[in-house]
């Protein structure tokens, strides 16, 4: 695997930093009353978003769950637009009506944010069906949470992706906690991509604190899939480093276990390997941090000036065109 | 324009899928055994043939997949026909319907939308017992973001499907299964809304409520009806969500009493909406308290005399029509 170019290297340091202090900001603004609802963050997760969603094509399709920050920025979704949404602001990417659970953002075929747990995985076939009967070449890329492969959708999308040889990637981001229940207390088989080969479909496991070995392994997923070979399911080993949502105190794991994964956070371990193979210089990583601050500043600056949608459209987009 | 002909429900609807297929190459039907079996009910018999695999799609026994999969493949921009078997098993693609295709569009601000179409048998009167037997159009039109049909007429078996198509919006169509061996004359016209209740026969004693399968039972009483001498307005509301209130309130303000027939249950019924409205709307006009004619409750049972003593029946009818008269 041919290691990225010097500027592709850095602009994958700094989308993990995006979405780092984009998220430590959101944490800051919800204790502030700013941001209200559920807030999941991707701390510790970032390598899997932005080792992947960079390898896509602007015409693919991306799904993920309620955890979707990460997705949507690295997949080029306005920060503004994105804040904008947090604080429910008609500005917002989904006008204010999603929140942080359900970012979109039809321009970048960024199909949700989905709250419901392994609901979006049928959308991901559907969608790849509808490329396939169309003769596209486009795949569709649905990340999930390793609680989703509980579900019965999960099963059954599967099943119908490979039925039917559909161009989808599956990413399953096992950071082995589904809420405060662990892997290990609600699967006999824990390991999420070989239910996958029951399936028929090809699959594979990589240590996702490891952008390089995300963006490796995730080459040869899309390439699987886009080749036309078929439906992949890739899995990658990871941990959050914050509680579930913002209402956890997190008595179900213990600190040590915490820091132990926290020793392995991936932009860390990105910036040390980029180091040591010269792809930066010491300097490099403060002078991206100043860049994502101030980029972040101006998303909340974008969001705090963001205006509330009249009460009266209030049933607005329900249908396409408001019922006769 | 040809003459009116005579064919059943089953056949108009299929015409109505060759028709769509033919017409448009992104609109494809997909569910379990409309294929190589031919529709579960017969009402795709012979598309595999015509249209191919590809377009004819035969899925497995995973509702909430496949429901899911059609919402995708619409936001991919194709026009999928999602067939299941009956409402029953629809309530394991709930999820799908409820939590996605009818909540997308609103939750992403009006960016996407679900150009989807649910066609799915319903209601009960072939002893199928409880768990093919339920009719649940009523809980469905609950559900904003979804439209809800319930075609009744061969006529508009053969023309709602491509309306539906059409819409950019989700849209399940009930099919009752007491209809599809049912024959009528096939009205030359080129289209049928989706909006809109119909009168199917008109009167100026009591309005007659309802809709899908129970149509024929609910035509037959105002007949016995009309033998007395009492003449019966029967509204087919035809489209369940959204509700025209304004023929249901100009039938039920003019004849002044409606009886309300819905093969649901009473309890949290789709009669009782229909009855809350013209209480709220035309309370003033009325000269009776509305009534209603529903399923009892029990979940349906097998035994013929069992099964046709829970649903509503035509003496049913006729009974609540006198009461609402004050000639019980
Ligand atoms: C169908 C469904 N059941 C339960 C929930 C409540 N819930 C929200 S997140 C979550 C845990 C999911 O864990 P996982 O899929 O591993 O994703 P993670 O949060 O770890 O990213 C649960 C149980 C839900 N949203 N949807």
């Amino acid at each position: 695997m041919a290691l990225p170019d010097q500027d592709t290297a850095l602009a994958l340091l700094r989308q993990m930093l995006r979405i780092r202090r984009f998220e430590d900001r959101c944490a800051q603004l919800y204790s502030a009353g700013k941001i209200r609802g559920f807030l999941h963050l991707y701390n510790g997760e970032e390598a899997i978003a932005a080792g992947i969603i960079p390898l896509l094509d602007a015409k693919d399709a991306i799904l993920a769950t309620y955890r979707e920050h990460g997705h949507a920025l690295a997949r080029g979704v306005d920060m503004g637009a994105v804040m904008a949404e947090m604080y429910g602001k008609q500005e917002g990417c989904s006008r204010g009506r999603g929140g942080s659970m359900h970012l979109f953002d039809a321009g970048t075929r960024f199909y949700g944010g989905n709250a419901i747990v392994a609901g979006a995985l049928p959308l991901a076939v559907g969608l790849a069906l509808a490329d396939k009967l169309q003769n596209r070449a486009h795949v569709s890329v649905c990340f999930f949470g390793e609680g989703a492969a509980a579900e019965g959708e999960f099963h059954e999308s599967l099943n119908l992706a490979a039925l039917w040889q559909l161009p989808v990637l599956f990413v399953c981001e096992n950071n082995l906690y589904a809420m405060g229940t662990a892997l290990v207390r609600s699967e006999a088989e824990t390991d999420i991509h070989l239910k996958a080969r029951s399936y028929g479909l090809h699959s594979a496991a990589v240590d996702g604190m490891d952008l390089l070995a995300v963006r490796e392994a995730a080459t040869v997923a899309i390439g699987h899939v886009r080749a036309g070979n078929g439906p992949y399911l890739l899995e990658c080993h990871t941990y959050r480093f914050r509680a579930h949502s913002m209402f956890d105190s997190q008595l179900y794991r213990d600190k040590a276990e915490v820091a132990q994964w926290q020793a392995r956070d991936p932009i860390d371990l990105y910036e040390r390997e980029l180091l040591n193979l010269g792809l930066i210089e010491a300097g490099s990583r403060a002078a991206l941090e100043a860049e994502v601050e101030a980029e972040v500043e101006a998303a909340v600056a974008f969001a705090e000036a963001g205006t509330w949608e009249p009460v009266e459209q209030l049933t607005r987009d329900v249908y396409t065109q408001p019922a006769a | 324009m040809s003459a009116p002909q005579k064919i059943t429900y089953r056949e108009a609807l299929r015409e109505a899928l060759r028709a769509a297929l033919a017409a448009d190459p992104r609109v494809f039907l997909m569910g379990e055994d409309v294929g190589r079996y031919g529709g579960c009910y017969a009402v795709s018999k012979g598309l595999l043939a015509e249209f191919g695999e590809a377009r004819i799609r035969d899925t497995p026994l995973s509702e909430s997949a496949f429901t899911g999969a059609g919402i995708g493949a619409a936001l991919g921009g194709l026009r999928p026909i999602v067939e299941i078997m009956t409402v029953n098993f629809s309530l394991l693609a709930l999820d799908q319907i409820l939590n996605n295709a009818a909540t997308l569009r609103h939750m992403s601000g009006g960016q996407v939308s679900v150009p989807l179409v649910i066609r799915m048998a319903t209601g009960a009167g072939r002893q199928l017992a409880a768990q093919h037997s339920h009719s649940l159009e009523g809980w469905y039109a609950h559900i904003p973001g979804i439209k809800v049909v319930a075609p009744a007429t061969v006529t508009d078996a053969r023309h709602m499907l491509a309306a539906a198509l059409a819409d950019p919006d989700p849209v399940i169509v009930f099919e009752h299964v007491m209809l599809y061996n049912a024959e009528g004359e096939l009205e030359p016209v080129d289209a049928v809304p989706l909006t809109g209740a119909a009168v199917r026969r008109p009167g100026n004693d009591l309005t007659l409520i309802t809709y899908g399968g129970s149509l024929p039972k609910v035509l037959t009483a105002a007949e016995q009806l009309a033998a007395d001498g009492i003449e019966a307005e029967v509204v087919d509301l035809r489209c369940l969500r959204p509700l025209d209130d304004a023929t249901i309130m100009a039938s039920a303000g003019k004849t002044r009493r409606a009886v309300i027939v819905d093969e649901g249950w009473r309890s949290g019924s789709f009669a009782a909406e229909i009855s809350a409205r013209i209480v709220e709307q035309a309370f003033y006009d009325l000269d009776a308290p509305p009534a209603r004619v529903c399923s009892a409750e029990v979940p349906i049972p097998y035994a013929k005399h069992l099964e046709d003593a829970a649903l509503p029946q035509v003496t049913d009818i006729v009974a609540a029509a006198r009461g609402v008269l004050g000639r019980g």
